[in-house]
């Protein structure tokens, strides 16, 4: 099982604070793997926010056929993040040749189209590079979106760190989103692109837990959205269908966590807004999850949500200072990168909640 | 050498003989009175005896004449099986013994096209035994506790909208229903299949009636009942238990001059309208009501003289899965003011995808259900070369139907109900969790719960006279002195405790597979020890 983190900060933060975030909860990982997403970021890539970056790992010949296809494309490289990488043997790492962290320029014809037209191009490309790069096992694309970056790679998370410099507090990352997770060993293959976070759009979503619906939601999702692949994860789902309720049907948030863990039968009728929420049930019936889960969702805005299964089988908790909040598995994370919050504000979220934490670090507690 | 007429029919040719203990027998008679196939006798035999009185033997001959029991040498009054003078037998003196050598498949058809009811007796195959559920959750996630955890399972009867389909619209954080959508009802997984009265004795349909009352109303649990072809009394159409029944209507659209005239009474809708185009055990056939069993009482619901109520093999004028669509599903949507789901009933056949495709595609949204009924169906009369000879199993015609509509996104906007053959063993709930894991929202049972009444026959040649009118246990006759026999507070709590046995074990399944929620579709769960069937369903071979 993994351990789930994440931290939204007033201020941009370093990775290290994740990783401080997530190593006292080592009992409850295995120190298989490390990934991270962030979003709202700052150090190198200060100035080019509102250009996709492209975080991707993969062989030289992976570099070229990547240059190649953003070129034919349109795609105009503006910036580059080079990590320097510290060789030693004794390192656990199972590195790639090349890290690859590029903002690029839209393409010229998209200059005046609209949000959407432009959502759509990234989602495309992230997948035809990712197909490009699968084709000889040339690499792994991870995200391709304004503002967000992710790392992800096999090995000791501290091992890892080392590598990436992600020890230090050079400043050259930073951001004020971080979702985190240290394994990288799934349940199916060890495969880079089974490591949570994934990411989709714009939404980034870390889970842990069996999906025991997981052939009944993959079943589903595979036809309903192009961007609803690979599944080489269980929790990949979660994601989509965060993706589902909020950017292709643009429901409020709460539905999701009805969609996801619906009500029981008897409570629904009891409700006033019993006619909504079987229509939802009845509907979405293949996007109910019916294992233990706790879920932190980072949406494109920069909001946290965190939610968990029906009945409650994976812990998670809440704390928070007036400039941070944080979400970890265990409250141990907690103590140590807040040790000086009120934890009696700690919130632990009940079975029907779902928490969303805004950029003002408000959060709010959604009843289902 | 003696001359032997050899087309005599002898007990030996039958398919049940006679196993009598003259030394036992009071000879009460009872079970002469009580085999409603006539098919013993009480009659004299004569028997010559030496024996000796004296120590050094004088023998001396008596001749005595004795009333006995023997068996009748008839096709027309052969012993069936059921064993009713063994039931009533004080002294165990007598027992039908199945005869394995056997000629009456040879002989019987010198009375025309032989016909039964009960299930077919040569298609006892059971894939649902070679598979089991092997996806226990042990380490990756925790099992529930099958007592102590709540289960919500509830499945749909009605037509399931695509999520983008759906009329709602954003009013700050909430969602708001802007326009009518069709009814769904949530039932429990386990419906009461349709079996007519007129198939079923007064009291039989009643005892399974009163039986989905109690489990609504005392154990909570929404078990629904499909009337069968032939309508119901109108005291039960004008009550409040009419949303327990989905009302049937089959080929003959026997009952429903009755059902339309009561339509302006009815203080409740029922849970449904099912339309049935076929039956797993007699596909292409329609119903088969022969005139024995066409007592007053039928006469008077169905409207109808006394004569052998034959349904045509088709519904007159629907030529087209679209006129189907269009005819019988809008007309009876309208019936009830699009409040109440109609569904529709087939025998599995290798079109069934065809079939479900159509529906699934119709652009009027208006098949609320599609009910699969396969070849170990049982019925109240067939052709046994039909019975024996046609249909389609059950377990892979779900799966490609439950595989079709995965294929194209359109999984669980019409429910798959699945029958024919649940339960076979005397445990639905294994079969039942197995066919929902392959695609079935739920499932329909009809033999089994005339088991549940008391019957004995089975699909090992065991009487399966229902067509006869003279079912021994009152189930399936229409006849009041054998009605008596069954008594119907004890067949109804019969079928109460099976349920909520069932209710306990397919709990007991799911627990272990950490599900609260019915697995629709589960098929990960499953896995065979036979490589043909694991291939053929999709899911895992183990071995």
């Amino acid at each position: 099982m993994c351990r789930i983190g994440a931290i939204k900060s007033k201020e941009a933060v370093p990775p290290k604070l994740a990783l401080e975030l997530m190593l006292p909860q080592q009992e409850g990982h295995d120190n298989s793997g490390f990934a991270m997403t962030m979003q709202d970021i700052e150090g190198v890539f200060t100035h080019y926010k509102d250009k996709p970056l492209l975080s991707m790992a993969c062989t030289v010949k992976g570099v070229q056929l990547v240059n190649e296809y953003m070129e034919l494309h349109g795609f105009v490289q503006i910036a580059q993040w080079v990590p320097d990488v510290v060789k030693d043997a004794s390192l656990d790492i199972q590195a790639m040749p090349r890290y690859v962290f590029r903002n690029y320029e839209y393409p010229e014809i998209y200059r005046y189209r609209s949000q959407k037209e432009r959502e759509d191009l990234l989602l495309d490309t992230r997948l035809a590079l990712r197909s490009l790069l699968e084709e000889e096992d040339n690499g792994y694309v991870y995200s391709f979106w304004p503002d967000v970056l992710t790392i992800k790679e096999i090995g000791d998370p501290s091992d890892i760190a080392t590598y990436f410099h992600l020890w230090d507090d050079s400043s050259l990352l930073l951001a004020k989103n971080i979702v985190v997770q240290c394994r990288q060993n799934t349940n199916y293959d060890i495969v880079r692109y089974a490591a949570h976070p994934f990411f989709l759009q714009g939404y980034t979503l870390c889970a842990n837990g069996e999906n025991t619906f997981f052939t009944k939601n993959k079943e589903f999702q595979a036809s309903l959205h192009r961007g609803y692949m690979g599944f080489e994860s269980d929790s990949q789902t979660f994601l989509y269908s965060l993706h589902y309720v909020l950017h292709e049907q643009k429901w409020p948030i709460l539905y999701y966590k009805h969609i996801i863990t619906p009500l029981p039968f008897d409570e629904i009728q009891r409700r006033k807004d019993s006619s909504v929420l079987m229509l939802l049930r009845e509907s979405l019936a293949n996007l109910e999850i019916n294992g233990p889960n706790a879920i932190i969702g980072m949406l494109p805005d920069g909001t946290m949500i965190n939610c968990c299964d029906a009945k409650k089988l994976r812990p998670v908790v809440v704390g928070r200072t007036d400039s941070m909040a944080v979400i970890a598995s265990e409250v141990c994370g907690l103590n140590s990168i807040l040790p000086h919050r009120d934890t009696s504000f700690d919130i632990y979220p009940g079975e029907r909640e779902l928490i969303t934490i805004d950029n003002d670090l408000e959060i709010t507690r959604w009843k289902q | 050498m003696e001359t032997v007429t050899i087309h005599d029919i002898t007990v030996n040719d039958l398919d049940w003989t006679i196993a009598y203990q003259p030394e036992l027998c009071t000879l009460c008679g009872s079970c002469v009175a009580a085999c409603t196939f006539n098919a013993i006798e009480v009659t004299a035999q004569a028997r010559t005896t030496t024996f000796s009185e004296t120590a050094f033997p004088k023998p001396q001959k008596k001749r005595q004449t004795r009333p006995v029991i023997r068996q009748k040498a008839s096709l027309t009054d052969r012993c069936v099986g059921c064993g009713m003078c063994e039931k009533i037998c004080p002294n165990h003196a007598i027992h039908p013994v199945f005869n394995p050598h056997s000629r009456k498949n040879f002989i019987s058809s010198r009375q025309g096209p032989p016909r039964q009811g009960g299930r077919s007796n040569l298609n006892r195959q059971r894939t649902l035994d070679s598979i089991v559920i092997g996806r226990i959750s042990q380490m990756t996630d925790p099992a529930l506790d099958s007592e102590r955890h709540t289960f919500d399972l509830c499945a749909p009867l009605g037509r399931v909208l695509a999520p983008s389909d759906l009329p709602l619209s954003v009013e700050g954080d909430s969602l708001r229903l802007v326009a009518s959508v069709p009814p769904v009802r949530w039932i429990y997984p386990l419906l009461f299949s349709d079996m007519s009265i007129g198939a079923l004795s007064t009291r039989a349909w009643e005892a399974i009636a009163l039986a989905v009352s109690y489990l609504n109303e005392e154990c909570h649990l929404p078990v629904r009942m499909s009337s069968g072809e032939g309508g119901m009394p109108l005291k039960l159409l004008t009550s409040d238990k009419l949303q327990y029944m989905i009302i049937q209507i089959a080929s003959g659209h026997f009952g429903w001059n009755r059902i339309v005239r009561a339509l302006p009474f009815m203080r409740t809708d029922p849970a449904g309208i099912l339309i049935k185009i076929g039956q797993g055990a007699k596909p292409g056939d329609g119903g088969l009501l022969p005139s024995n069993k066409v007592g007053p009482h039928i006469q008077a619901i169905r409207g109808v003289p006394k004569t052998t109520l034959h349904s045509p093999a088709n519904h007159q004028g629907l030529y087209s899965i679209e006129e189907s669509v269009q005819k019988m599903h809008l007309s009876l949507n309208a019936a009830f003011g699009f409040r109440v789901p109609v569904a529709i009933k087939c025998a599995a056949s290798a079109t069934s995808v065809a079939v479900y495709n159509n529906l699934l595609r119709d652009p009027y949204h208006i098949c609320g259900g599609f009910f699969l009924d396969g070849i170990q169906g049982g019925t109240g009369a067939a052709h046994t070369v039909s019975l024996d000879h046609t249909g389609h199993p059950i377990v892979s015609k779900i799966r490609d139907c439950y595989q079709a509509a995965v294929r194209q996104g359109l999984q669980g906007q019409i429910p798959l109900w699945a029958g024919g053959g649940i339960g076979m063993t005397g445990q639905a709930a294994a079969d039942a969790f197995k066919m929902i894991c392959l695609g079935a929202n739920g499932v329909f049972i009809g033999k089994l719960l005339l088991q549940l009444l008391g019957c004995v026959g089975d699909e090992y040649g065991r009487c399966n006279q229902c067509n006869t009118g003279r079912c021994p246990t009152g189930i399936c006759t229409q006849d009041y002195r054998l009605m008596q026999r069954l008594d119907i507070d004890t067949a109804a709590e019969n079928i109460v405790r099976y349920v909520l046995t069932f209710d306990a074990e397919l709990k007991k399944l799911l627990a272990p597979v950490g599900n609260s929620s019915l697995p629709v579709g589960r098929s990960d769960a499953l896995l065979s020890w036979d490589a043909d069937i694991a291939a053929k369903l999709g899911i895992q071979y183990a071995c």
